[in-house]
């Protein structure tokens, strides 16, 4: 079943402001990390969001593939599992004339970018530009669109419903799962991988705060998020659950009431504990109520859609505090925790919350299943990969380039002018 | 510990999908769903104490 092709248009749209989220989380990226690599994180993104592109388009079209398109199924307990797709590689045999396939592919070549960016947050500042490419490599040509193809090319995960009475199947319309948790668990695992960036924990395990350089960028990259968080979900929910483009109202007003409380809760929280608003934990609530609202948007009425950014924006200073001190993860960015933890929850409320136009009962079990997934199947994936790969692409810059920068260990030259100064160099 | 971590996490789901697969009571499917996220949930814990640094590599790092 393909979406009506009158909405083609509109969903071609919606795809077009994509790009606006992956600038956004640049801009945030680079915003939270020292001065010394911000030139050296925009790169890395331009980089990565290439190279993931690419890898999608030569191969990871392919395995995600679309709905009605030839896939390779197991026949478990006389069901058919749908696992990859078997289309043609270079995105051979599709055509360009608005077909819901062609902008599926469209859809995909942004999301894999997108996904590619958001472990950058967590490697930043110690992440070699050739690890980080060859990461983005084999998220955006095989993980990214395996699991896209489980959830939106007619895999088993989106056939819970048809083949197990399990609500409408797995629904993840902006790609809460398929996009953002993948990239939080990828953050989660290079972050494992690289280790903490030099002065960041004391032989004690003691953190110590090292905070970003520019809190202009974060939150011009939130209201440019926005934007494109409202092409995701509006362009998800019209290619791969059949939404009419009038329903783009209702989305963009649940994404934009769960960001909103999200920030709100943040800042409340960081005001309660820190006598006022942490703007970049702040802005990481408002990340994190785009992120949570991407899997049920469509779905969810705006009351609900507030309760998911409540949640989600308490949940992001818990996490990113527990990751932190309790779990010594050193995650600049928050990715693993506004991505990651942001992400499940957004998949779980879709479940708990989300109202369909005919009775869709046990809706959450299939969310569930979706879940266990993701941890069970994709995660192990994700690590392993990483791991491998830092084998054969050393992951970690030498302690040397740590000092200095990457920005002019990598790069060359400095971010910014030299009379801009430096000063977190002189502290850490 | 951090293999034995990552195999609980591939069993839980494995659970979930057998109980997806094999039961058709939603009662019991349910309670074999939660019992998967929970195995999940174990192997979690354990891939994330197997990553805390020790002292040693830390002050190496140094």
């Amino acid at each position: 079943m393909t979406p009506a092709l009158d909405a083609a248009p509109f969903a071609a749209g919606l795809i077009l402001l994509i790009p606006l989220a992956l600038v956004g989380l640049t801009l945030m990226n680079c915003g939270l990390t020292r001065s010394r690599s911000a030139a050296h994180v925009l790169m890395a993104s331009l980089a990565v969001a290439a190279v993931a592109g690419i890898a999608y388009a030569i191969c990871g079209f392919a395995w995600q593939s679309f709905a009605d398109r030839p896939a390779y199924a197991l026949l478990v307990a006389g069901k058919p599992w749908n696992w990859i797709g078997a289309d043609r590689f270079f995105l051979g045999g599709l055509d360009f004339d608005r077909s819901p396939a062609a902008l599926a592919s469209c859809f995909g070549v942004f999301a894999a970018a997108l996904a590619a960016c958001i472990p950058l947050g967590a490697g930043a500042e110690r992440w070699r530009l050739a690890g980080s490419i060859a990461s983005s490599a084999v998220l955006g040509g095989w993980i990214f669109p395996l699991f896209a193809h489980w959830v939106w090319g007619a895999g088993w995960l989106q056939q819970l419903g048809l083949n197990y009475g399990l609500g409408i199947g797995f629904a993840d319309a902006g790609g809460a799962g398929a996009i953002q948790t993948i990239g939080g668990l990828t953050a989660l695992s290079v972050a494992w991988i690289l280790g903490p960036r030099r002065g960041k924990f004391s032989p004690d395990g003691l953190p110590a705060a090292i905070p970003g350089h520019n809190s202009v960028f974060v939150l011009i990259g939130c209201l440019l998020a926005f934007t494109g968080w409202t092409g995701l979900n509006g362009a998800g929910a019209i290619l791969f659950y059949h939404a009419s483009p009038a329903r783009v109202a209702l989305i963009a007003v649940n994404t934009f009431l769960a960001a909103g409380s999200a920030l709100l809760v943040t800042s409340l929280i960081t005001r309660a504990r820190f006598s006022r608003p942490d703007a970049s934990l702040s802005a990481n609530g408002w990340v994190a109520g785009l992120v949570a609202s991407s899997a049920g948007s469509p779905f969810l009425p705006p009351a609900a859609a507030l309760i998911v950014g409540i949640v989600s924006g308490a949940l992001v200073p818990i996490c990113i505090e527990w990751f932190e001190l309790r779990l010594r993860v050193d995650d600049p960015a928050g990715a693993a925790s506004v991505h990651g933890v942001a992400g499940l929850w957004g998949l779980l409320a879709a479940g708990l919350f989300a109202r369909f136009p005919s009775a869709q009962p046990d809706q959450v079990l299939a969310q569930l299943m979706g879940i266990a997934a993701l941890l069970g199947f994709i995660f192990p994936l994700i690590y392993g990969a990483n791991w491998i790969l830092n084998r054969f692409v050393r992951y970690r810059a030498v302690p040397e380039a740590e000092r200095q920068g990457l920005d002019l260990h990598e790069l060359g030259s400095h971010a910014y002018p030299e009379s801009a100064g430096y000063l977190d160099e002189m502290q850490h | 510990m951090k293999f034995a971590g990552f195999l609980l996490l591939v069993c839980g789901a494995v659970i979930c999908a057998a109980a997806v697969a094999i039961l058709a009571p939603k009662a019991a499917m349910t309670g074999f769903l939660l019992a998967g996220i929970a195995v999940e949930i174990l192997g979690l814990l354990l891939v994330f104490r197997s990553h805390l640094p020790s002292r040693e590599s830390q002050e190496e790092r140094e």
